[in-house]
């Protein structure tokens, strides 16, 4: 159905225009990116510490969560903060997709690791952490200096880089991860619902953990393939630039 | 005398002059064709059917002419006259809305499903709920009479009540239409005729107000059909400001803009507390949602197109929204 008036062309979609930051605004997202770099890069600090102290495995990995962490869940849950920037319009980021994001990590950190050993202890565990700490301090950082106006190149190529193999290891760090929380949530039945009761209505979270799974399926392409192209827009018109001079 | 005869062949000429009219893709700007002989009184319907002569593939339905490439779709009643092209540089853009379904057809698909799909898990098939010896609430039968009402209802009135405005629909529409109709049906059946289903908690007070409240949501709901059914003479696609008629169902029209939607969100409430299942909430939430969305679209459409509609009508919920 025509949803436009009856007057003549419409304009192209042009994309909404966002408020910006005003000044106090701006402070705080200067300061919430400084945060959150430093909270990555004491993550990191954690890490590589662990992995020194205990080279061997299987503690070379399956004490990574336990060494990480409060420092982690301080700081991957404070991004959350990150929502609420998109819907007040501070920054120009869709609100839906930031939320999607942020929700999929702190599930993952709260939903899997946090009530299951086995997902703590996993391999999987350790590498997706590992994804997490090098991609969110070249993204903060890169945020920092953006809102100060600057935008070094080192860090513009690491952002558009590092993801060709950040993402994919990430991403079968989390499953793997997952996968190891499936029997646990099984056995101990946690966060279900069985039937009967007052709600006629039943929820098993192992099923619902596998579901999740499945969903890396269709939504994993779809990002990569997303940077890959944002990677071609944005270093590779730079080259260009970089050629002609 | 003779200029006289001229001057009204002249003027007869200019209303039976024969147009070029070139219509271009409204996605590339190249030409499509040209439709030649056309004259002022043609209709945008008219010029539609030419061009499917010409393209079999590009059935009117799938038309949508417009002045500019992304300008409003021009309506098919309209006449090449009111359209005001300029001499020499007459022509129009033609996009593809894709293939096209009718509405009745997805009407009658989605809600036909939901019939089917509750008969089956009323019945208690084994290869579902296993083999069980549980005895069938009397809340249970009384769901299933209300659901099947519900469709049957519906589909009836598609059949014979419901004067669509718009012929088509994109055909992608029907899967994801027929998804979340049919979906809902089984996720809410699934529970209710589940051989562990629990009863409301306070019993038949909870049972017998919320059937007879559901009763009384279906009766208004049909009210509002039938009045708008009146209210647009068969083939048009006249629209006018709703007002109550004899009927005292239809006095909600004083207060919002779409009552029928008003009183399907009461008979989904009421159906959640007789039943008291979470997933009967998780649908009616949902179908309250979408149909808040539609009624605030319409209500903007009344006050549009009617200067002179009632402001103290809010779309779906009185007073409220």
């Amino acid at each position: 159905m025509a949803a436009g008036g009856k007057a003549g062309p419409k304009s192209p979609s042009k994309p909404r225009a966002v408020p910006g930051p005003g000044p106090l605004a701006h402070g705080w997202l200067v300061l919430y990116n400084i945060v959150l770099t430093a909270g990555w890069i004491a993550v990191l600090y954690v890490y590589i510490v662990h992995v020194l102290n205990n080279p061997s495995p299987p503690e070379v990995y399956s004490g990574i969560y336990d060494s990480v962490e409060v420092v982690l869940k301080v700081f991957q849950s404070l991004a959350l903060l990150e929502i609420v920037h998109a819907a007040l319009g501070i920054v120009p980021s869709n609100v839906l997709l930031t939320a999607f994001q942020v929700f999929s990590r702190v599930f993952l950190l709260w939903g899997v690791a946090h009530p299951f050993k086995e997902a703590q202890t996993s391999l999987g565990m350790s590498l997706c952490i590992a994804a997490w700490t090098i991609t969110e301090i070249i993204r903060y950082s890169f945020y920092t200096f953006a809102l100060l106006k600057m935008k070094p190149y080192v860090l513009q190529w690491c952002r558009y880089t590092f993801f060709i193999v950040l993402y994919p290891i990430g991403v079968s760090g989390e499953l793997l991860a997952i996968y190891s929380a499936l029997t646990p949530a099984a056995e101990q039945k946690a966060f279900s619902l069985e039937m009967p009761n007052p709600l006629n209505f039943s929820f098993y979270y192992h099923y619902f953990l596998v579901g999740g799974m499945l969903t890396y399926i269709p939504v994993f392409p779809q990002l990569y393939f997303h940077m890959v192209r944002q990677r071609r827009k944005i270093i590779g018109g730079v080259t260009k630039v970089v050629k002609k001079e | 005398m003779l200029v006289v005869v001229y001057c009204v062949h002249c003027v007869i000429m200019c209303f039976f002059a024969s147009l070029q009219i070139e219509i271009l893709h409204a996605k590339s700007g190249k030409q499509i064709t040209r439709l030649d002989h056309v004259d002022n009184y043609s209709t945008v319907l008219d010029l539609k059917k030419w061009i499917y002569k010409q393209f079999p593939r590009y059935y009117p339905a799938r038309q949508s002419l417009r002045l500019e490439p992304r300008g409003r779709n021009l309506s098919d009643e309209e006449t090449v006259r009111s359209l005001d092209l300029r001499v020499g540089d007459r022509k129009l853009y033609l996009r593809d809305l894709g293939p096209q379904i009718g509405w009745k057809t997805v009407f009658l698909c989605e809600y036909a499903g939901p019939i089917f799909a509750y008969l089956l898990f009323y019945l208690r098939p084994a290869f579902i709920y296993g083999v069980t010896k549980a005895k069938t609430q009397p809340v249970v039968h009384i769901a299933f009479a209300c659901w099947t009402f519900h469709y049957v209802k519906r589909v009836l009135e598609t059949q014979f009540v419901h004067r669509f405005s718009h012929g088509t629909m994109p055909i992608r529409n029907i899967f994801k239409n027929c998804t979340y109709y049919w979906g809902f049906a089984a996720f809410v059946a699934y529970y209710i005729n589940h051989p562990l289903y629990t009863p409301p908690a306070y019993g038949d007070l909870q049972v017998y107000p919320a059937l007879a409240g559901f009763v009384i949501n279906e009766l208004g709901n049909f009210s509002i059909h039938l009045a708008f059914m009146n209210m647009r003479p068969p083939g048009t696609k006249t629209r006018s400001i709703p007002y109550p008629t004899g009927n005292p169902f239809t006095s909600l029209f004083s207060l919002v803009s779409c009552p029928n939607y008003t009183y399907e969100v009461g008979s989904w409430v009421c159906f959640t507390i007789m039943t008291q299942c979470f997933p009967a909430l998780l649908f009616t939430i949902a179908g309250f949602y979408q149909m808040t969305v539609w009624a605030i679209g319409k209500h903007r459409n009344y006050l549009k197109e009617f200067s002179n509609y009632p402001r103290s009508r809010k779309p779906i919920i009185p007073f409220l929204l």
